[in-house]
Parts: structure tokens; sequence; C-alpha cells
């Protein structure tokens, strides 16, 4: 261990409360209120938007302009879309999707 | 107990794409934390008070000399203000829930906030406890991932490269089960539009919070043309879409 117990956990301490204020922050914001009619709109319309966004965080680091051109990253996202497409088994889809990348980085790019 | 029993037993298939992309990451994570010198109980503690995927990949960092904890706080909030916004979505599903709510707050992860939002509760058990044991099977989970890791990255060195795309994987699919069970489609265009966009313009560290804003701001622009209703009998939540 690189430092003492005592400052690991107090790393551990405040990387947790930091975490928990985040997600808390709109339960405490609207306790007792009555939600605006706008916030349950957005609270509605947000889901489909954030789990694109997601998809394209997990990509951030993904280069096209430089070798091999996310060639990994597309490859298995089509594989991945299209067996899951056509079975509908997540852990399949999801296994298949990350072993096929793992061998994608580690042999063939 | 025995309503919580059944609660967990009906949860537990609706959970087997996070037990799958949450053991993958939560072994990585375990990897990197045991390769820093702390061991399984290191990593186990840390995804029982932290339990952020891409929060914990950032605090490994943080376990080095001479870091201080302002920056730990602000770099914290970078990666994980996104959730800031999830909780609009739960405001209406959380409010009937006593105490454990809270514990469900604290769990609210990308993977359980997605999971959540797609799953509609079944005939015969009860909302609250039902999505409670959502909660704490993912948490379990990751708890798991984590020890998996740390213990086997000590006693058996493999190569972990890439292992990471658990999460995209997992994520992917996510997508296309919102993409089939949404008529609308302009919510997950607007994601991906103003991802990229701000990826492009801020780059890869910082491109998350611009993008929830032009999220918000294009999402509340459409309104009048963005149907929240989702395909009858596709499995999406009606107060949740």
């Amino acid at each position: 261990m690189p430092l003492s117990v005592s400052r690991s956990l107090a790393i551990i301490a405040v990387t947790a409360l930091t975490t928990f204020a985040t997600r808390s922050f709109p339960f405490l914001v609207f306790s007792g209120k009555k939600v605006p009619r706008i916030v349950t709109y957005l609270g509605k319309a947000l889901p489909p938007a954030v789990i694109s966004m997601l998809v394209i965080y997990c990509l951030r680091n993904a280069s096209l302009t430089e070798y091999p051109h996310a060639a990994p990253e597309m490859i298995a996202i089509a594989v991945t879309v299209a067996l899951h497409v056509w079975k509908r088994n997540n852990l399949l889809s999801i296994g298949v999707g990350t072993v096929l990348y793992m061998f994608l980085i580690q042999t063939v790019f | 107990m025995k309503e919580y029993g059944k609660a967990f037993r009906i949860a537990f298939p609706y959970t087997i794409p996070v037990l799958a992309g949450y053991l993958f990451i939560g072994i990585a994570f375990g990897v990197m934390f045991q390769e820093k010198g702390y061991n399984f109980l290191w990593a186990a503690l840390m995804s029982l008070l932290v339990y952020a995927g891409s929060g914990q990949y950032l605090a490994v960092n943080f376990f080095v000399p001479g870091f201080s904890f302002i920056q730990m706080i602000v770099l914290t909030l970078m990666v994980n203000i996104r959730h800031v916004f999830y909780g609009l979505s739960m405001l209406d599903r959380f409010k009937k829930i006593g105490k454990k709510r809270w514990y469900m707050i604290f769990a609210l992860t990308d993977e359980t906030y997605s999971l959540l939002c797609m799953t509609k509760t079944p005939e015969g058990v009860e909302s609250g406890k039902f999505m409670f044991a959502i909660c704490l099977l993912d948490q379990s989970y990751w708890i798991a991932g984590s020890v998996i890791g740390a213990i086997a990255g000590h006693l058996i060195p493999f190569n972990s490269e890439g292992i990471e795309f658990a999460m995209t994987s997992l994520f992917i699919v996510l997508f296309v089960e919102s993409w089939l069970s949404n008529k609308d489609h302009k919510p997950a265009f607007i994601g991906i539009g103003a991802s990229v966009i701000s990826l492009l313009i801020f780059g890869p560290d910082k491109f998350i919070l611009p993008a929830m804003i032009i999220m918000m701001v294009l999402l509340l622009a459409f309104r009048g043309a963005i149907r929240t209703e989702v395909e009858a009998g596709a499995g999406g939540d009606s107060s949740c879409h």
C-alpha cells in the first residue's frame, strides 16, 4: 500500500460522499414539493437520451483517425447489436461482444 | 421477510445483463486496485461505500502521495455529475417507498438507472420491494466482481486488456432494448447528437456535462413533438418513458 490506512480510508470516504451527493441532489431539491410538470416530462424523455450518451461515453477514447481506426470497437458493436436483435439474450450478447473485443485488440490489431 | 424473498426471486432474471457487465468491469477494477497495492478487502470496501463504475476507475489514481482532497472532489464531481440528472426520472417512482429509498438513491448507478427505466414491475410483487431487490442484487454483483478481480489478479496474472469493453456491450444491449421499446426515437437521436457534438468540442474528459445540458435544452425545445409512451407490452415502464 502506498499510503497509510487512515489516509486510504479518508480517500474512500471523500469519494463516497461526493458520489452520493450527486445522486441525492434531485431528491433533496424536490423533496416534499409537488414536482413541476416540466421536470416530470424531462424524467420521462431522458432515459433513452442518457443511454445513448453512455454508449458514446464508453467510446470516448476510440480514435477514428489513428490506426486501427476504431475497427475493434465497430466490429464488436456490430456483432453485439446483430446478436442481440436476433437472440435477445443479454448474457450472450454482452459475453460474446466483450470476448470478441478482447480477442481483436490482443491478437488481431 | 418472505415477501422480500419473493421480490428477489422475481427480480433476479431482470438483473442478469448487469450481472454479466458488473462481473467483468468489477473484475477490471479489482485488478487495477490490486496493482496499486490494495487487497480484496479494500476493493470490497470501496465497492460497498463508493459504488460507481467509472468513478472507482478514476479513484484508483487518488491513492498516491500528494493528491489533495479538493482535487479528488472536483475530479469525482466531473465524472459523476451526470447522476444529478438521473434522479429526475425516479422522483415519482421512489416517492412512495419508505426509508429504503435512501439506499436506492445511493445505488443509482448508470446500469441500475438504465435497468430500472427499462423494467416494468411484474404482477404479484410490490414495486418498491422489486426495485429495491434490483438495486441490492446489482451492488452485490459489483462487490463480487471487485473481490474476484483483486484476488485473481494477484494469483493468476492474465491478459485482461479490453475487459472494460463489458461496460460498452452492456450499454449497447440496453440501447437496443430501449430502441425497440420506444416508438419515438427523437430522444435517442438527441442523446447521440448532443454527445457527439459535445465530444468533438470539449474532448473526451470534459464532454459529459455540456452534453447533458445540450440534451436537456433540445428535449425541452422539442417537448411538443416528443411522445414519451412506449410500445404496449414491450417491457418498458410508462412511469419512466
